[in-house]
């Protein structure tokens, strides 16, 4: 299938590309791209007025498969990739059985091959069964196709395995990818801890319980000389710890995702658990650093933590609900309209965080539409409005706190190596 | 004027307004408590569920009564005895009661919002008899019915609460009521028992009780739960007694018409002194019989008609 898609406004960073151009797709790669291509026997996709960017990755993901398809598979999370502008997905290890050995590694892989209509890339464990003691088998986990290790949504407790872990990781350029909570402090916690937990009667998580072990990853970092990945910061102060160590030269990144730039504690007062979220939504002065931190480069991309739930553990007691938010179909649309729209955030930059910087960080060869590369592409229409109904999800988890929320700008078209998986909210195949 | 919300989840957002109607809608039904025969017609017919996901004695036999004297008809669900044993949803036991005709239901559990969650699940009217550690509306109503007897109004009165105010919903219910009439409120405590950026609520935050008594109108004293100890918020009881048990001596610092309110059950000789628990400053026992009264109010406004028709 040829596709020529014509007169789009193409960004693409790594290339220093900003302007209104034609881009060719052939077998699945960038044929060409210039002003004005005229060739015959193809698809020509118009998007003028539109967005055309190199497709869009999330580096943190929920996908639940394998032992938690009530939740959400592989075939319905990366659909719901597709339809919200994401071409590669980086799943995360907390399954059952956890993504902690070659075999279900390679399971992913191959379900995603078959039944995912983007790419997937699995993240393997730090500690086996993610149980924070033993070091999972890094050198057979990168050989299996991980692109990286974390124990997401459970800290690793003990520093001494995370030294290790960081230590072992960096043989393999494996970045460790760490889930920071100090459990001791966060425990039972239902939100954040301030004005509104006090208000609410809910019981806090500081933000401390985040930038003790952020602070500590960071101090183990610049130790070990590895490269350490901060999941979704939250908080000003982790903010403040990453600014200071990237200064000092330590080998840190992080990520922000979009609920933590786009929304305050504040809103809990319903005690809604769509709003239930691990890191919680944190105070306005939180917000506003993260929006800070994304600006000066201190923030290196935005990830979704998509986080699909089953109704039942949603649609219940706040206290007795699940944590978290199911965030791809959503989030480019919350950036464009909270971040960009408001000029916030600049265009070209935004798509950076959401492109070549996590390729980058990731070592991937991804995020850029120069000639020869693989056909992933991102179509944005920046005046689309629409609002959110969770119910039309492609994803099983239907648990967004942007249910009804009217958002102008959203993703209209994803290509993954040249096929169109996703037009006009359809998802092809 | 009518109760125009569906449920009465709390205080917080109860206007000025509607906390003097069910407050004046309160007094004509204390006169009918202390009457011969305890009985209005007001809301035959009409039919309420108390539903107590956590132990209380008086709280649900205070509702239960209060429906009595009014002639509606009260049920009491022993939910931990019933299917929530056998792990149905909240969801589903709410449609059951619903189906099952009730009119209000009045429900306390251990967790906070969950009165809210029933509340946009039903459409029976809710009432919060206390949820988690965010309310505890009728009690905060009754604390306030029994300070306007007293003081007259409630207008700009010095009040002191000491406790465990984190864990308190029945603190957080009077802080956003008595507020909304300009009562200066101090929160007396051990900082581990002071929530986060309380001081934003427009109340002042002391640790140490004898000066925050300093010419108080009202000291509201917090039962301190046992387990708080374990939970290692303080050392001992002891140590607590010796800060923040409010005794005689103490009480002298306040104004010499001080009113001292306890939500009971009382720890005596934890938060309040045996002696003080049974002196003429102490409400203890009228804010029980003000409960009822309040409770009474409440009920009538949310099943029955206007305050005007209530005339016996």
């Amino acid at each position: 299938m040829k596709y020529l898609i014509k007169s789009g406004n193409v960004i693409d960073p790594i290339n220093n590309i900003n302007t209104v151009m034609d881009i060719l797709i052939e077998d699945g790669k960038i044929q060409n791209v210039d002003e004005n291509i005229y060739t015959k026997d193809c698809i020509i996709i118009n998007a003028a007025g539109k967005y055309v960017c190199p497709g869009f990755i999330d580096m943190h993901v929920h996908l639940r498969e394998p032992g938690f398809e009530y939740k959400e598979d592989i075939a319905s999370g990366t659909r719901a990739a597709a339809a919200g502008g994401f071409t590669t997905v980086c799943c995360m290890p907390n399954t059952k059985p956890v993504i902690d050995n070659a075999a279900v590694a390679t399971f992913v892989r191959e379900r995603a091959s078959r039944s995912g209509v983007v790419n997937v890339l699995p993240i393997g464990s730090i500690t086996t069964g993610q149980a924070g003691k033993e070091l999972s088998p890094m050198a057979e986990l990168k050989a299996a196709g991980c692109i990286g290790v974390s124990d997401d949504g459970v800290p690793v407790s003990d520093s001494s395995v995370m030294r290790h872990a960081m230590e072992y990781a960096k043989m393999f350029q494996l970045p460790v990818i760490s889930h920071c909570e100090e459990k001791s402090l966060s425990r039972e916690g239902q939100m954040h801890e301030g004005y509104y937990s006090t208000v609410y009667g809910l019981k806090g998580i500081p933000s401390l319980a985040e930038e003790i072990m952020v602070a500590r990853d960071v101090m183990l970092s610049e130790y070990t000389g590895s490269h350490i990945h901060i999941c979704h910061i939250s908080t000003a102060g982790s903010v403040e710890i990453i600014r200071q160590a990237k200064k000092k030269g330590i080998r840190v990144s992080c990520e922000a995702t979009p609920h933590h730039l786009a929304l305050t504690d504040e809103m809990l007062g319903d005690y809604d658990a769509d709003t239930k979220v691990n890191p919680p939504l944190r105070s306005r002065q939180d917000v506003d650093a993260l929006r800070a931190g994304l600006s000066d480069g201190t923030i290196d991309c935005i990830v979704t933590d998509h986080a699909p739930h089953h109704k039942e553990s949603k649609d219940c007691e706040f206290e007795v609900a699940s944590f978290g938010i199911s965030g791809l179909e959503t989030a480019v649309a919350v950036i464009m309209d909270q971040l960009v729209r408001p000029g916030i955030l600049d265009m070209e930059y935004m798509v950076e965080l959401f492109t070549s910087r996590p390729a980058n960080l990731l070592g991937i060869p991804k995020g850029s539409m120069g000639i020869g590369c693989e056909a992933d592409i991102t179509i944005i229409d920046p005046e689309l409005k629409k609002t959110v109904n969770p119910q039309s999800f492609f994803s099983k988890g239907k648990n967004t706190p942007f249910k009804g929320w009217e958002l102008c700008g959203w993703p209209v078209a994803t290509m993954v190596g040249g096929r169109l998986v996703a037009e006009d909210g359809k998802v092809n195949g | 004027m009518k109760l125009e919300k569906k449920d009465l989840l709390g205080l917080r957002d109860l206007s000025r307004d509607e906390i003097d109607l069910i407050l004046n809608t309160a007094l004509p039904m204390k006169d009918l408590i202390k009457r011969d025969i305890k009985k209005a017609p007001a809301l035959r017919g009409k039919a309420l569920a108390t539903v107590f996901y956590e132990n209380s004695t008086r709280t649900r036999t205070s509702f239960e009564i209060a429906g009595k004297y009014l002639s509606a008809d009260t049920v009491n669900l022993a939910v931990s005895t019933s299917s929530v044993q056998k792990g149905e949803s909240m969801k589903d036991t709410i449609k059951t009661i619903e189906a099952m005709g009730f009119d209000v239901m009045v429900m306390r559990h251990s967790m906070s919002g969950t009165a809210h969650y029933v509340g946009r699940n039903t459409k029976m009217r809710v009432i919060n008899a206390g949820d988690g550690t965010n309310e505890h509306p009728t009690q905060a109503l009754l604390d306030m019915l029994s300070i306007k007897e007293h003081k007259g109004g409630l207008e700009g009165l010095k009040v002191v609460i000491v406790g465990d105010i984190l864990h308190s919903r029945v603190a957080r219910s009077n802080i956003y009521g008595l507020s909304k009439y300009g009562c200066e409120i101090r929160i007396v405590g051990p900082a581990t028992l002071i929530p986060a950026e309380m001081d934003k609520m427009g109340v002042s935050v002391h640790y140490d009780l004898a000066s925050a008594l300093k010419g108080a109108d009202v000291v509201n004293v917090l039962r301190i739960q046992r387990e708080r100890q374990h939970g290692g918020y303080f050392p001992s009881l002891e140590e607590y007694a010796n800060l923040y048990m409010l005794g005689p001596e103490l009480l002298d610092k306040a104004s010499d018409d001080v009113l001292v309110l306890h939500p009971g059950p009382m720890n005596r000789g934890v938060e309040i002194s045996s002696d003080l628990a049974e002196s003429d400053s102490a409400l203890v026992n009228e804010q029980v019989t003000n409960g009822v009264a309040v409770r009474m109010a409440l009920l009538f406004l949310m099943m029955g008609g206007n305050r005007d028709e209530i005339s016996y």
